[in-house]
C-alpha cells in the first residue's frame, strides 16, 4: 500500500467514526429528554459532521480520483466504511447516548490535540478546529456521566449498563495496524499507546467521581476498521444514503 | 445609465464587507466577527479569504453567498471567496467593537481564551446583558446556535445567550 492509500484510507477512519456518530447524535432531534440536551446532541452532530466533511473533502483530494465529501458519504458500500463499531451503536436510552459520546470524547480529545502537530499540513488544520469543539464535548458527556453515576439509584444503574455494556467496543480505538504504523513512522498519525494513556486517565478520574466502576478488559470487538460492521450499520447507511442512491446527484 | 469605474481597493472592499452580517447574530459584520482573513485586490478581481467559526456551522455557507452579493450589488464583477482553516478562528478575533455590539444586542461577549484551560474546571463569571449583574449560572454548553451557550440570570431571572469562548 502506497503512502496515498494509506492517508485515503487513514482520513476516512476518522471521518467515518464522526459521520456515524453524528448520525447516531441526530436521531435524538425532536426527541432530547429536556429542551437544552436536545439542543446540545444536536450541536455535537453538526461538530462531528463539520469534522467529517473536512476530512472526506480531504480524503478525495488525497485519492485524486475526483470524488466529493458527497461521493464519499452517499456512495460507497457498507464494506467501505471503517469507523469502529462504537459509533454505530444503537441510542438507547440516555445513560447509553452518553456513555457512548463519552468514550468516544475521551478518545478524540486527546487525538485531536496530536493531529495538530501531524506532519500533515491539512489533518493539523482540521484537527486544529476540532480540538476546540473536542474539549467541550469532553466537558459535556463527563458531566452528565457523573450526574447519573452519583444520582438516583437507577441513573448509577443505567450509567453502569451502558458502560459494562459498551467496554467491548473501546478496544477497536486503538488497533494499530501495518497501515497506522507506517503513518505513526512518516509522522502523520500519533501513536495510539500514548492517546491511549489519555483516555485511560480521563476515564479512570471521571468514573471515580461519579462513583461508577471501570469494567474490566475482556473480549475486545473488531472488525469495523476493516469494513466488517454489525446489524446495525446497514440501516444506518440505509437513511443516510437513500436520497442519492434513488435520485443519484439530487440537489437541494 | 451611470457607473461609477473608479478603481476598487482593499479598503472600499472592507467598507462594504462592514455592511455583511452574521447571519446568525446580525448585530455584528462578519470584520467585526474576525472570520475575515485577508482581502486581496488584483486589477479588478477580489479574493476574500474567510475561516469558519465552528467546524460544522451552517452559516459559513451563507457568508460567503452574502459576501459575494455585497460586492457584486456594489459593481465588482470578479469575486472570490476561500475558506481557510488554519489557524483556527478563535473568539479572541472578534472585535472590541463586535463585542460591545453582542452585548447591547443581548448576547453575553465571549472570555479571553487565555484561560481556555479553566473551561476543564471552573466556569467564568458572566455579567448578564439585560441588568449587568455577575450573579449569573450557565444552564446549558449548548445554546441556539453552535457558538453559543446557554444561560441564566439570578438578578433578574432573564435567560441569556453567551458567546462562548473558542
Ligand atoms: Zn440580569
Amino acid at each position: 500500500m502506497s503512502q496515498q492509500e494509506a492517508l485515503f484510507t487513514y482520513c476516512l477512519r476518522q471521518a467515518d467514526d464522526l459521520l456515524i456518530l453524528s448520525h447516531r447524535l441526530s436521531e435524538w432531534c425532536g426527541h432530547g429528554p429536556v429542551l437544552e440536551e436536545d439542543i446540545a446532541l444536536t450541536n455535537r452532530a453538526l461538530d462531528h459532521i463539520g469534522e467529517a466533511r473536512n476530512l472526506l473533502t480531504y480524503a478525495g483530494q488525497v485519492e485524486g480520483k475526483g470524488r466529493t465529501e458527497d461521493d464519499l458519504a452517499f456512495l460507497r458500500a457498507e464494506r467501505q466504511f471503517v469507523n469502529t463499531k462504537l459509533v454505530e451503536q444503537p441510542n438507547g436510552d440516555y445513560a447509553f447516548t452518553i456513555a457512548r459520546s463519552f468514550l468516544f470524547d475521551a478518545y478524540h480529545l486527546p487525538l485531536a490535540e496530536a493531529l495538530t502537530k501531524s506532519s500533515d499540513a491539512q489533518l493539523a488544520a482540521i484537527a486544529g478546529k476540532a480540538v476546540k469543539e473536542a474539549q467541550y464535548h469532553l466537558r459535556h458527556s463527563s458531566d452528565w456521566l457523573k450526574r447519573f453515576g452519583d444520582g438516583t439509584e437507577e441513573s448509577h444503574r443505567r450509567a453502569q449498563a451502558a458502560l459494562d455494556g459498551l467496554w467491548t467496543f473501546t478496544g477497536e480505538l486503538f488497533v494499530q495496524d501495518d497501515l497506522h504504523q507506517g503513518l505513526v513512522k512518516a509522522g502523520v498519525a500519533p501513536d495510539l499507546i500514548a492517546i491511549k494513556a489519555s483516555f485511560d486517565e480521563t476515564v479512570d478520574n471521571v468514573l471515580a467521581e461519579a462513583t461508577l466502576k471501570r469494567p474490566v478488559d475482556g473480549f475486545m470487538a473488531s472488525g469495523g476498521r476493516q469494513g466488517k460492521h454489525g446489524e446495525n450499520m446497514g440501516f444506518i447507511l440505509a437513511e443516510i444514503q437513500y436520497l442519492q442512491r434513488a435520485y443519484p446527484g439530487a440537489k437541494w | 445609465m451611470v457607473m461609477v469605474t473608479s478603481a476598487i481597493t482593499e479598503a472600499r472592499v472592507r467598507e462594504l464587507l462592514q455592511n455583511v452580517k452574521d447571519p446568525e447574530v446580525p448585530a455584528i459584520s462578519v470584520l467585526e466577527l474576525g472570520v475575515v482573513r485577508a482581502v486581496e485586490v488584483k486589477n479588478d478581481s477580489v479574493l476574500v479569504t474567510i475561516t469558519p467559526t465552528y467546524t460544522g456551522c451552517p452559516a459559513m455557507d451563507v457568508m460567503k453567498q452574502d459576501i459575494e452579493k455585497e460586492l457584486h450589488d456594489a459593481g465588482i464583477a470578479d469575486v472570490r471567496v476561500q475558506q481557510v482553516l488554519s489557524p483556527a478562528w478563535t473568539t479572541d478575533w472578534i472585535t472590541t467593537e463586535g463585542k460591545a455590539k453582542l452585548k447591547a444586542y443581548g448576547i453575553a461577549p465571549p472570555e479571553h481564551t487565555a484561560d481556555i484551560r479553566a473551561l476543564k474546571g471552573e466556569l467564568p463569571v458572566v455579567e448578564c446583558p439585560h441588568c449587568g449583574s455577575k450573579n449569573t449560572g450557565m444552564i446549558s454548553l449548548f445554546g441556539s446556535t453552535a457558538c453559543k451557550a446557554l444561560w441564566k440570570c439570578n438578578a433578574c431571572l432573564e435567560p441569556f445567550d453567551q458567546f462562548k469562548c473558542l
